[in-house]
Protein backbone atom coordinates (compact mmCIF):
# COMPACT_ATOMS: atom_id res chain seq x y z
CA UNK A 1 0.00 0.00 0.00
CA UNK A 2 1.18 3.65 0.08
CA UNK A 3 1.62 6.20 2.86
CA UNK A 4 -1.38 7.94 1.87
CA UNK A 5 -3.25 4.48 1.97
CA UNK A 6 -2.04 3.86 5.54
CA UNK A 7 -2.78 7.75 6.32
CA UNK A 8 -6.40 6.99 5.20
CA UNK A 9 -6.82 3.57 7.53
CA UNK A 10 -5.55 5.22 10.74
CA UNK A 11 -7.47 7.95 10.04
CA UNK A 12 -3.74 10.02 10.72
CA UNK A 13 -2.58 13.15 10.71
CA UNK A 14 0.54 14.27 8.19
CA UNK A 15 2.90 15.99 10.28
CA UNK A 16 5.88 16.11 7.92
CA UNK A 17 6.42 14.78 4.20
CA UNK A 18 3.36 15.24 2.23
CA UNK A 19 5.27 14.38 -0.66
CA UNK A 20 5.83 11.00 0.38
CA UNK A 21 1.99 9.71 0.42
CA UNK A 22 2.32 8.38 -2.94
CA UNK A 23 5.22 5.99 -1.69
CA UNK A 24 4.94 2.35 -1.50
CA UNK A 25 4.97 0.72 1.84
CA UNK A 26 5.43 -3.36 2.15
CA UNK A 27 6.17 -4.11 5.99
CA UNK A 28 6.00 -2.11 9.32
CA UNK A 29 6.82 -2.61 12.91
CA UNK A 30 5.51 -1.58 15.87
CA UNK A 31 7.90 -1.02 19.40
CA UNK A 32 8.11 1.59 21.81
CA UNK A 33 11.55 0.16 22.29
CA UNK A 34 14.04 1.37 19.58
CA UNK A 35 17.25 -1.11 20.56
CA UNK A 36 14.53 -3.87 19.56
CA UNK A 37 14.03 -2.50 16.42
CA UNK A 38 17.53 -1.73 15.78
CA UNK A 39 17.57 -5.73 16.50
CA UNK A 40 14.69 -7.54 14.81
CA UNK A 41 13.66 -5.07 11.91
CA UNK A 42 14.54 -5.80 7.97
CA UNK A 43 13.79 -3.83 5.31
CA UNK A 44 10.55 -2.72 6.86
CA UNK A 45 9.20 0.46 5.78
CA UNK A 46 7.18 2.35 9.17
CA UNK A 47 7.81 2.35 12.14
CA UNK A 48 4.89 2.52 14.55
CA UNK A 49 5.65 3.73 18.05
CA UNK A 50 4.11 5.36 21.17
CA UNK A 51 7.62 6.75 22.11
CA UNK A 52 8.55 10.49 21.69
CA UNK A 53 12.05 11.62 21.20
CA UNK A 54 14.45 12.89 18.94
CA UNK A 55 15.87 9.08 18.66
CA UNK A 56 12.92 7.47 17.28
CA UNK A 57 13.60 8.62 14.41
CA UNK A 58 17.12 8.72 14.23
CA UNK A 59 16.24 4.52 14.71
CA UNK A 60 14.27 5.06 11.59
CA UNK A 61 16.70 6.93 9.70
CA UNK A 62 19.19 4.57 10.57
CA UNK A 63 16.62 1.49 9.31
CA UNK A 64 15.92 3.19 6.02
CA UNK A 65 12.14 3.73 7.18
CA UNK A 66 10.30 5.90 5.69
CA UNK A 67 7.71 6.63 7.76
CA UNK A 68 7.04 7.07 11.06
CA UNK A 69 3.41 7.16 13.10
CA UNK A 70 2.86 8.08 16.43
CA UNK A 71 -0.05 6.02 18.18
CA UNK A 72 -2.28 6.99 20.92
CA UNK A 73 -2.47 10.71 20.12
CA UNK A 74 1.33 11.17 20.81
CA UNK A 75 3.02 14.45 19.21
CA UNK A 76 6.58 14.72 18.06
CA UNK A 77 8.27 18.07 18.98
CA UNK A 78 9.54 20.58 16.36
CA UNK A 79 13.10 19.28 16.59
CA UNK A 80 12.33 15.82 15.89
CA UNK A 81 9.62 17.22 12.63
CA UNK A 82 13.26 18.77 11.54
CA UNK A 83 15.08 15.41 11.75
CA UNK A 84 12.67 13.57 9.86
CA UNK A 85 12.05 16.18 7.09
CA UNK A 86 16.03 16.21 7.18
CA UNK A 87 15.86 12.42 6.45
CA UNK A 88 12.87 12.17 4.12
CA UNK A 89 10.89 10.80 6.58
CA UNK A 90 7.08 10.99 6.51
CA UNK A 91 5.74 11.86 10.19
CA UNK A 92 2.40 10.78 11.12
CA UNK A 93 0.19 11.06 14.11
CA UNK A 94 -3.10 8.67 14.86
CA UNK A 95 -4.95 8.62 17.97
CA UNK A 96 -5.71 4.93 17.47
CA UNK A 97 -3.52 2.25 20.18
CA UNK A 98 -0.67 0.49 19.25
CA UNK A 99 -2.54 -2.72 18.99
CA UNK A 100 -5.35 -1.37 17.12
CA UNK A 101 -3.62 0.58 14.67
CA UNK A 102 -1.18 -2.64 14.07
CA UNK A 103 -3.60 -4.53 13.82
CA UNK A 104 -5.42 -2.51 10.73
CA UNK A 105 -2.90 -1.95 9.03
CA UNK A 106 -2.33 -6.24 9.34
CA UNK A 107 -5.94 -6.95 8.22
CA UNK A 108 -5.21 -4.69 5.15
CA UNK A 109 -2.57 -6.29 3.34
CA UNK A 110 0.32 -4.68 4.97
CA UNK A 111 2.36 -7.97 6.78
CA UNK A 112 5.45 -8.08 9.27
CA UNK A 113 8.08 -9.55 6.70
CA UNK A 114 8.94 -7.31 3.44
CA UNK A 115 9.58 -10.47 1.45
CA UNK A 116 5.78 -11.58 1.54
CA UNK B 1 44.90 -0.44 -0.38
CA UNK B 2 46.21 1.71 2.31
CA UNK B 3 44.70 4.85 1.96
CA UNK B 4 41.34 5.44 3.30
CA UNK B 5 39.35 8.47 4.67
CA UNK B 6 39.31 9.57 8.45
CA UNK B 7 36.17 10.89 9.72
CA UNK B 8 36.53 11.90 13.52
CA UNK B 9 33.92 12.86 16.14
CA UNK B 10 33.31 13.89 19.51
CA UNK B 11 30.35 11.96 20.81
CA UNK B 12 28.61 14.56 23.52
CA UNK B 13 27.87 12.78 26.68
CA UNK B 14 25.28 15.39 28.19
CA UNK B 15 22.88 15.71 25.26
CA UNK B 16 20.71 12.60 24.78
CA UNK B 17 18.62 14.36 21.61
CA UNK B 18 22.21 14.48 19.92
CA UNK B 19 23.02 11.07 20.24
CA UNK B 20 23.76 10.06 16.76
CA UNK B 21 24.44 12.57 14.66
CA UNK B 22 28.02 11.42 14.10
CA UNK B 23 26.14 8.29 12.63
CA UNK B 24 24.04 10.01 10.82
CA UNK B 25 27.02 11.70 9.27
CA UNK B 26 29.30 8.79 8.80
CA UNK B 27 25.71 7.42 7.11
CA UNK B 28 25.62 10.36 4.49
CA UNK B 29 29.39 10.11 3.89
CA UNK B 30 29.40 6.95 2.69
CA UNK B 31 26.29 7.32 0.62
CA UNK B 32 27.91 10.10 -1.09
CA UNK B 33 31.06 7.58 -1.60
CA UNK B 34 28.80 5.20 -3.41
CA UNK B 35 29.04 2.31 -1.02
CA UNK B 36 26.24 -0.70 -0.83
CA UNK B 37 23.20 0.43 1.22
CA UNK B 38 23.54 -2.73 2.97
CA UNK B 39 26.57 -1.96 4.18
CA UNK B 40 25.88 1.54 4.87
CA UNK B 41 22.99 0.29 6.80
CA UNK B 42 25.78 -2.57 8.94
CA UNK B 43 27.69 0.20 9.39
CA UNK B 44 25.03 2.77 10.68
CA UNK B 45 23.13 0.33 13.02
CA UNK B 46 26.87 -0.49 14.69
CA UNK B 47 27.91 3.00 15.44
CA UNK B 48 24.36 4.16 16.25
CA UNK B 49 24.14 1.54 19.23
CA UNK B 50 27.66 2.50 20.49
CA UNK B 51 27.22 6.25 20.40
CA UNK B 52 24.06 5.42 22.56
CA UNK B 53 26.11 3.74 24.96
CA UNK B 54 28.77 6.11 24.96
CA UNK B 55 25.83 8.47 25.75
CA UNK B 56 23.90 6.84 28.61
CA UNK B 57 27.00 4.55 29.74
CA UNK B 58 29.72 7.01 29.57
CA UNK B 59 29.15 10.22 29.71
CA UNK B 60 30.57 10.79 25.41
CA UNK B 61 33.66 9.51 24.35
CA UNK B 62 35.07 10.27 20.67
CA UNK B 63 34.28 8.16 17.53
CA UNK B 64 36.97 7.58 14.73
CA UNK B 65 36.04 5.94 11.41
CA UNK B 66 38.23 4.67 8.70
CA UNK B 67 37.09 3.98 5.46
CA UNK B 68 39.43 1.74 2.88
CA UNK B 69 37.96 0.09 0.00
CA UNK B 70 37.65 -3.32 1.49
CA UNK B 71 36.43 -2.30 4.55
CA UNK B 72 34.97 0.65 6.74
CA UNK B 73 36.50 0.39 10.55
CA UNK B 74 35.02 2.27 13.22
CA UNK B 75 36.71 2.70 16.98
CA UNK B 76 34.53 4.34 19.93
CA UNK B 77 36.28 4.75 22.80
CA UNK B 78 35.43 6.47 25.92
CA UNK B 79 36.24 7.52 29.68
CA UNK B 80 33.34 5.73 30.98
CA UNK B 81 33.08 3.43 34.28
CA UNK B 82 34.48 -0.01 31.68
CA UNK B 83 32.92 -2.74 31.54
CA UNK B 84 33.50 -5.64 34.32
CA UNK B 85 32.18 -8.57 32.45
CA UNK B 86 32.75 -8.59 28.65
CA UNK B 87 30.77 -11.90 28.28
CA UNK B 88 27.71 -10.96 30.82
CA UNK B 89 27.65 -7.58 28.88
CA UNK B 90 27.65 -9.38 25.55
CA UNK B 91 24.47 -11.83 26.26
CA UNK B 92 20.87 -10.28 24.97
CA UNK B 93 18.77 -8.64 27.35
CA UNK B 94 21.45 -8.24 29.95
CA UNK B 95 21.80 -4.37 30.89
CA UNK B 96 22.78 -1.80 33.39
CA UNK B 97 20.87 0.96 31.97
CA UNK B 98 18.71 2.91 34.00
CA UNK B 99 14.78 3.12 34.11
CA UNK B 100 15.25 6.84 32.87
CA UNK B 101 17.34 5.51 29.93
CA UNK B 102 14.43 2.68 29.37
CA UNK B 103 11.90 5.12 28.97
CA UNK B 104 13.61 6.74 26.40
CA UNK B 105 13.22 3.42 24.40
CA UNK B 106 16.99 2.21 24.98
CA UNK B 107 18.48 0.31 27.72
CA UNK B 108 17.06 -3.33 26.29
CA UNK B 109 20.38 -4.96 26.50
CA UNK B 110 20.48 -5.20 23.16
CA UNK B 111 23.52 -2.18 21.83
CA UNK B 112 26.55 -4.97 22.36
CA UNK B 113 24.67 -8.11 20.69
CA UNK B 114 23.17 -5.54 17.71
CA UNK B 115 27.08 -4.17 17.38
CA UNK B 116 28.52 -7.89 17.31
CA UNK B 117 25.37 -8.76 14.84
CA UNK B 118 26.21 -6.49 12.25
CA UNK B 119 29.44 -6.47 12.27
CA UNK B 120 32.51 -9.06 10.79
CA UNK B 121 35.11 -8.15 13.56
CA UNK B 122 34.22 -6.78 17.00
CA UNK B 123 36.98 -6.28 19.72
CA UNK B 124 36.01 -4.68 23.06
CA UNK B 125 39.24 -3.29 25.46
CA UNK B 126 37.76 -2.27 28.81
CA UNK B 127 39.46 -1.41 31.70
CA UNK B 128 37.08 -0.13 34.82
CA UNK B 129 37.45 3.07 36.25
CA UNK B 130 39.62 4.04 32.88
CA UNK B 131 37.29 3.53 30.02
CA UNK B 132 35.95 1.03 26.68
CA UNK B 133 37.74 1.12 23.48
CA UNK B 134 35.73 -1.00 21.27
CA UNK B 135 37.35 -1.73 17.50
CA UNK B 136 34.43 -2.45 14.80
CA UNK B 137 35.28 -3.60 11.39
CA UNK B 138 32.65 -4.19 8.14
CA UNK B 139 34.47 -6.23 5.11
CA UNK B 140 32.73 -4.52 1.83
Amino acid sequence: MTIGKLKELLDAEVLCGEERLDSDIHSACGSDMMSDVLAYVKDQAVLLTGLVNSQVIRTAEMMDMICVVFVRSKRPTPEMLEIAKDSGIAVLATKMRMYEACGTLYANGLGANPTA
Amino acid sequence: MTDSLTFHFDVDGENFVSAGQASVQVKKNLRELGFPPEIIRRVSIAMYEGEINMVIHAGGGAADVDVFEDRIVIVLSDHGPGIPDIDLAMQEGYSTATDNVRSLGFGAGMGLPNMKRYTDEMRIESKVGKGTVITMCIFV
